[in-house]
């Protein structure tokens, strides 16, 4: 059998497709959200953010509720209390983020301990997929699949209508604020959107590697392109294309999705720092 | 009516109080310059009647009309913006985001006005270029461009020409002084007191021990503006570049405030600085020799 047909053979199976649409859009809203994330300088707070979730799944798991269902609101309202208390300077970001990743981590991984999943009966197992997206991703329902599409249109919408916003809010603030943009409002959506996108990028690539999905694209993209739109719209294209090629990858060689998504990311910003090196001279 | 009225104004950070009793008025189309040593809260003023930074004390009243078209705003510098990926055209057009509302996408509206700042400021030939790769002066312009777009009525300049080599600093203060002629009332902040005196016809110094408001003319008879204009007709051992390119005497500059087509007889000064530095070190050897003699 060659690479075709096993791929054709693949692709019948319902959960196959699920997973390459989900990836497809959760992809696209990373990169999106990425080159905003990279240019506020807050790719920390998305790395934080990603354990801040995990900690909320392993709750969700032990009460027994839908992943989801917790992880959603707790990851957006932990957005926007970083970007709270970064605004009035509570605590040094940075400090506050890693004690936030760390907590949330051990709190996640003590609960899943002390109360083992019950369908799995494995810690092992359940501790990986929620860390490295290792089967996550290929056990979706068609449920998963719905909330995502809605939520990647959600965020997709609110680029493409506040993408002169957007802009505007992160490359000069006081700017921005001086005519009449109101930046706290933009802001708190742009961290509203931060959490909605990590939790759905956990699906994909796990909690430890989100940041290969968000950070990576844009920063791919920023070695070779020189203005906002080229360098957004060149991040969508490379997160969509690396998750994709990352998703095929793991099914043909079966290896975990969410490290092969990554190193395929990692792949693609050596080959644009290449690029980038010969455009410049 | 006044575009701004402030009475009494304090001005504070966590850490204390940095400018306290600031009074002043900026009448439309005035031109005002903020001078005042490092750390009197100039800058402040400025994010202040922004709404950037709350006011401590005092009253501070921008005129509804001025809040509604929008102010337009250079801001000191940017650090965040090193490694920003934007083009020239993305950042002037940016300027037109109070005219654009909610709407999405720009008007055709908005475009030509940014073109039209674009071929104002002399950067429309770098409107596909990064920002991040310009020079100085280049950037500046860029953003004069964008504050252009966002006003009609007003533009507040935070040290505009911090940075700029004396030819750029030149062309920023004409680019200015054009806008402010065709009725834009300018807020400046500067630390170049000789420009100030000789482009804007209000000035605020602030200062913790001395403060001023009133005309250019009111502020060089003060003890503040008299030592300025001292140092300017004084010795020159204690030359300071940056007066270099208009310094010679207070009454030349004064001279020019009177007759607005000089100020080009200014600008053509500062093109040729190497020539002015020389007569100026020239003319303080040749006083210091009669003086011996």
């Amino acid at each position: 059998m060659n690479i075709w047909e096993t791929l054709v053979l693949y692709f019948s199976y319902p959960f196959v497709r699920y997973a390459v649409i989900a990836g497809i859009l959760i992809s696209l809203c990373a990169g999106l959200l990425g080159v905003v994330l990279v240019l506020k300088r807050y790719a920390m707070i998305g790395d934080g953010l990603s354990h801040v979730a995990f900690g909320a799944m392993a709750v969700a798991a032990v009460l027994g509720f839908a992943p989801m269902t917790v992880a959603l609101p707790v990851t957006v309202a932990v957005a926007i209390l970083l970007l709270l208390a970064g605004e009035r300077q509570l605590i040094k970001g940075d400090s506050a983020i890693a004690m936030l990743s760390a907590g949330s981590l051990a709190v996640g991984y003590l609960l899943l301990n002390l109360f083992p999943s019950s369908d799995t009966g494995s810690l092992s197992g359940d501790v990986c997929a929620s860390l490295f997206g290792s089967t996550s991703m290929m056990t979706l329902s068609g449920v998963d699949v719905w909330l995502c599409v809605g939520l990647s249109a959600a965020v997709i919408g609110f680029f493409v209508l506040f993408y002169h916003k957007i802009f505007a809010v992160t490359f000069d603030e006081g700017f921005a604020t001086s005519s009449g943009i109101r930046v706290r409002f933009y802001n708190f959506l742009i961290a509203a959107v931060s959490g909605v996108v990590i939790v759905l990028a956990m699906k994909l690539v796990g909690a430890l590697l989100i940041s290969s999905l968000i950070i990576f694209p844009a920063l791919s993209a920023m070695r070779v392109f020189r203005s906002f739109r080229s360098v957004v719209l060149c991040s969508a294209a490379i997160s969509v294309v690396g998750s994709l090629t990352g998703l095929l990858l793991a099914l043909l060689l079966s290896t975990p999705t969410g490290a092969s998504v990554a190193v395929v990311h990692i792949v693609i910003f050596l080959l644009f720092t290449l690029v980038g090196r010969f455009r410049r001279v | 009516m006044s575009l701004i009225q402030c009475e009494n104004l304090t001005l504070a950070y966590d850490s204390g109080v940095v400018a306290s009793d600031v009074s002043f008025s900026l009448e439309a189309g005035s031109y005002l310059c903020i001078v005042g040593e490092n750390g009197s809260g100039k800058s402040t003023l400025i994010k202040s009647i922004l709404g950037l930074h709350p006011i401590h004390g005092g009253m501070l009243t921008v005129a509804p009309e001025v809040r509604k078209s929008g102010i337009g705003y250079l801001p000191q510098h940017t650090p965040a913006q090193r490694d920003f990926p934007a083009s020239v055209r993305e950042i002037v057009r940016s300027g037109c985001l109070r005219r654009s509302g909610m709407r999405p996408f720009w008007r055709s509206s908005d475009k030509k006005m940014a073109d039209e700042a674009m071929v104002r400021m002399g950067i429309d030939h770098l409107a596909g270029r990064c920002y991040r790769e310009l020079s100085g002066g280049q950037q500046q312009r860029v953003l004069l461009a964008r504050a252009y777009c966002a006003t009609g009525q007003l533009i507040l300049l935070d040290e505009p020409i911090a940075g700029l080599d004396p030819l750029a600093m030149t062309e920023m203060y004409n680019m200015i002084a054009d806008m402010n002629r065709e009725g834009v009332a300018v807020v400046m902040v500067s630390h170049d007191v000789s420009a100030a005196v000789s482009y804007a016809s209000h000035i605020l110094h602030m200062g913790k021990a001395t403060s001023f408001f009133g005309t250019t003319e009111e502020y060089l008879a003060t003890p503040v503006g008299q030592q300025f204009a001292h140092r300017e007709r004084g010795s020159y051992g204690d030359w300071n570049p940056q007066f270099a390119w208009d310094a010679p005497n207070i009454n030349r500059i004064l001279d020019v405030r009177a007759k607005p087509d000089a100020r080009s007889v200014l600008g053509a000064r500062a093109v040729s600085l190497d020539s002015s530095v020389t007569d100026t070190r020239r003319k303080s050897r040749r006083d210091r020799e009669e003086g011996e003699a």
